[in-house]
């Protein structure tokens, strides 16, 4: 046989036979796995997930879900096709035997697979002093359960909300208890909500939405600490300039985790950032050398993109869920040359105070800022981040519908600042400096973020401090 | 005298039944200059990307040396730029549809199911039909009277007033020929008289509020306030012949398309669900808007190796882009289940056609209830009679023969 024919009938048997393990039982997991069966996969499919639920749709729950409009459990992702699976949710992944390759489980069970994806995704950054996580009133969001634990809370109607943190999710929430017209109060470490994501520009316009809406926002100062009732309950947060609110619900905004423990061990390379692959899904291991049987996918996937310097880039963001999972599926059941690469620009949305917030690109690559179109004091524009004399990236406030503009520009490496538009013109037009923090300036860690040219980046370190 | 673009062919009475050989020709010079100084788009990516982009204006009026109240259709949303495009068209959306209206369509679902099952009902007896007349037309003319609260009674007149006018326009070689001339002569004088139709039943709707978009639209009372008298008989024009032209050329073609394509007839015979996609599918094959004319350029924009200079004319040519190969596989091939199919048969950015989800429920009601119950229908005339206006491409007739109607 040549060596077409081969890889040909290569390709065949393992899609007749193989077995594909799927850790993650979320959008990527989901996705994957309805990609594989579209491939023409025929083999074994099992899909492992530590929640107990069906894979459901998160961007709603801080949203519809936490107004009410939408229950909790009614948030199941619409399946695309039938998929023929084995699931075995409500129980977690704990370890990765390469050599043997087997996925151990959390009862114990050796689950084998001849292709895995890791689509383990990131949980939320819990409040780190354990006795005050543990008060009632404190909470967190990332779950289904949490959403609908924090939804209950809210609609037994609190004196105050307090919510530590002002990136995306922690002012979307801010956004809902306004909209129900509950007194909130936000503590962000930044200078700004939404500086570590968008830079000190916008985020001086998100700042002022807030307080239009009835938030108090105190910027630059963190919680010290929390305090509890006799019962139990929380009551109070003690903050780092020494001011107190009075609270008696809490949410912790401080970002996600990823979920890489359970592969400690498993020589790949995984750390903070998440677990290191190349443009198409397949892991690197702690050597920077690429692996033929083991993909990642999501949340937790950090890879080299080309529009960046070929920096890993990590995004927590729907459409790299999606599409991410796609490539990955793709690619596990096919041989070179007929892998895809996954090019995809990062993007994002968000709803709070009545606005429509939207971006393509990696704002934080860039240093300059311009609006290009619209009006900032009406809150309604578009604004370009350069870096270098190129557009890198882009943000919308109610423009959505001019995003795929910027987004072809950022695709080509177009100049910086774009051309005028032919109407509509911001009153200034000049490239401002974005602003973002330094690095090292504590403030919430941007959903999308460039970890650098190592592919098995272990240096940065979260340390929460200890007192 | 110079030989014809393939543009100039393409507008041509002679190639309204089928434009697509000279969109191929013009398709080899994606943004193609013709003798007037204009630059047609024929591309998909090169179409997509002008739609995209803030330097093209919309409004004829900001074209060098344009003469105030030529266009008897401008000062409506889609010939306007943001802020005040953003503005005026929010405060006709919140009369249609989310998040002020959600349930709007969905809830005329059994009313346009109700219409084509009356119209179909009255073809009983016949054994030839004309698709048009009975059936492609009275469909969405009743449906868009009823959105915008339009009495029935007044169709015949101002069917009129719009038929005039959109044979009065001509942007092909035939433009100067007197019997052109003599339509377009024709066309202020419909327009003054729908606009004062329209103008009327505005007064009579603030004086007497009554169901449809036109009364709420007079009695706004939204975050930006209301349409002034202008803005809202210009808009009402708009969407009452844009809300409905488009579908009937759409249901027209659909059944054409079908018949000329018995594998895919089957096919959906076989599937019905296929519809969905299909709809969308009958749209990118025949799309109910063949270009738009419109448009410039307000600064220099290098496109596809050519630069259109500011103040330039752009036709955007969506039947073209619609059968581009570089987009769409075997691009002249009516393929239902066809996938990615991002046609552009609504068009994209911020002029993206906000009655759509209308349309597509009103297609998909006819064109499956159609062959549902016809029996055996079969083209008399291929191609069929066309209307005259370029844009608003479709049959003027549409014979079927039939054995008759199921119930």
């Amino acid at each position: 046989m040549t060596m077409p024919a081969t890889v040909a009938e290569l390709v065949r048997t393992f899609k007749a036979n193989g077995r594909i393990v799927i850790v993650g039982a979320s959008l990527a997991g989901l996705r994957a796995a309805e990609a594989l069966r579209e491939e023409g996969f025929h083999g074994s499919l099992t899909i492992i997930g530590d929640e107990p639920y069906e894979p459901y749709d998160r961007p709603p729950l801080s949203k519809q879900v936490l107004k009410g409009w939408v229950p909790a459990d009614h948030t199941k992702l619409p399946r695309l096709r039938e998929l023929d699976a084995q699931w075995r949710l409500g129980v977690a992944a704990t370890g990765l035997d390469r050599a043997t390759r087997q996925v151990r489980l959390a009862d114990g069970e050796q689950v084998p697979y001849d292709r895995l994806l890791i689509a383990t995704g990131t949980r939320a950054r819990q409040w780190p002093n354990r006795t005050e996580a543990a008060l009632e009133g404190v909470y967190t969001l990332r779950s289904r359960d949490d959403a609908a634990r924090l939804q209950q809370a809210l609609v037994a109607r609190p004196a105050r909300v307090l919510i530590i943190g002002a990136g995306f999710i922690g002012s979307e929430m801010a956004s809902v208890c306004r909209e129900l017209d509950i007194p909130v109060t936000v503590a962000e470490r930044g200078s700004a909500p939404l500086v570590g994501a968008l830079g000190g520009v916008i985020g001086k316009i998100a700042t002022e939405m807030q307080r239009d809406h009835g938030v108090d926002l105190r910027c630059g100062v963190g919680v010290s600490s929390l305090e509890g009732d006799a019962g139990g309950h929380v009551r109070r947060a003690r903050l780092s300039d020494g001011s107190t609110v009075e609270a008696d619900v809490v949410v912790a905004s401080l970002g996600s985790i990823r979920n890489v423990e359970w592969l400690e061990g498993s020589g790949l390379a995984a750390g903070f950032w998440g677990v290191g692959c190349d443009a198409g899904g397949r892991a690197f291991d702690i050597n920077g050398v690429v692996t033929d049987t083991v993909y990642v996918a999501g949340d937790v996937a950090r890879a080299p993109h080309v529009l960046y310097e070929y920096q890993f880039l990590a995004m927590e963001h729907w459409d790299n869920a999606v599409f991410g999972a796609e490539i990955a599926a793709h690619n596990m059941v096919n041989l070179e040359p007929d892998y895809y690469p996954h090019l995809l620009l990062p993007g994002f949305w968000s709803g709070q105070f009545g606005v429509n917030i939207k971006s393509v690109g990696v704002p934080p690559f860039g240093d300059e800022i311009v609006f290009t179109q619209g009006s900032v004091k009406e809150r309604r524009f578009a604004a370009a981040y350069g870096r270098r004399g190129r557009i890198v990236a882009a943000v919308t406030f109610d423009h959505g519908r001019w995003l795929e503009y910027y987004a072809r520009l950022i695709e080509q490496s177009a100049p910086f600042p774009p051309p005028p538009p032919g109407w509509d013109r911001p009153d200034d037009m000049n490239p401002i400096p974005a602003d973002f923090p330094e690095p090292g300036v504590p403030t919430a860690i941007p959903d999308v973020v460039l970890t650098g040219h190592d592919p098995n980046e272990r240096r940065a370190e979260f340390r929460p401090r200890r007192r | 005298m110079a030989e014809e673009t393939a543009w100039q062919q393409a507008l041509r009475k002679a190639s309204r039944a089928n434009p697509y050989p000279f969109y191929e020709e013009l398709r080899k010079t994606p943004v193609a200059r013709q003798p007037d100084g204009s630059y047609v788009v024929s591309t998909y990516r090169e179409l997509v990307q002008l739609l995209h982009d803030p330097r093209v204006s919309s409004d004829p009026r900001k074209r060098p040396g344009a003469i105030p109240g030529a266009d008897p259709l401008e000062a409506n949303i889609i010939e306007m730029d943001p802020p005040e495009h953003d503005v005026d068209r929010r405060r006709m959306t919140r009369h249609f549809g989310p998040p002020e209206r959600p349930h709007m369509i969905a809830d005329l679902e059994p009313k346009i199911r109700r219409i084509f099952a009356g119209l179909l009902d009255d073809m009983k007896g016949k054994t030839r039909i004309d698709v048009v007349d009975e059936f492609a037309f009275p469909g969405p003319v009743t449906v868009i009277c009823k959105v915008l609260g339009v009495p029935l009674e007044s169709i015949p007149r101002f069917h009129g007033w719009i038929e005039t006018a959109l044979d009065g326009l001509d942007f092909g070689p035939e433009a100067s020929d007197p019997e052109q001339q003599r339509r377009l002569a024709a066309v202020p004088a419909a327009v003054v008289e729908m606009r004062q139709f329209l103008a009327d039943l505005f007064d009579q709707y603030r004086k007497q509020p009554g169901p449809g978009m036109l009364s709420g639209m007079a009695h706004d009372n939204g975050p930006e306030g209301r349409l002034p008298q202008e803005s809202l008989v210009n808009n009402a024009m708009l969407m009452l012949f844009a809300g409905h032209e488009t579908t009937v050329n759409l249901i027209a073609h659909s059944v054409l398309s079908l018949l000329r394509h018995p594998d895919q007839l089957e096919k959906l015979r076989r599937r019905p669900e296929l519809i969905v996609p299909g709809v969308e599918e009958l749209l990118r094959f025949e799309s109910s808007v063949q270009l738009w004319h419109s448009r410039s350029a307000l600064e220099d924009i290098e496109i596809a190796g050519t630069t259109i200079p500011a103040g330039s004319t752009i036709f955007l040519c969506y039947g073209s882009a619609n059968r581009d190969p570089e987009r769409f596989e075997n691009p002249d091939k009516l393929d239902l289940e066809r996938p990615n199919n991002e046609h552009v048969g609504y068009s994209q950015g911020i002029h993206y056609c906000f009655g759509a989800p209308l349309a597509r429920l009103e297609v998909q009601t006819a064109v499956s209830e159609f062959f549902r119950r016809v029996e055996n229908p079969r083209l008399v005339e291929d191609p069929p009679p066309y209307r005259h206006n370029q844009i608003f491409r479709g049959p003027r007739h549409l014979w079927v023969d039939i054995d008759g109607i199921r119930d």
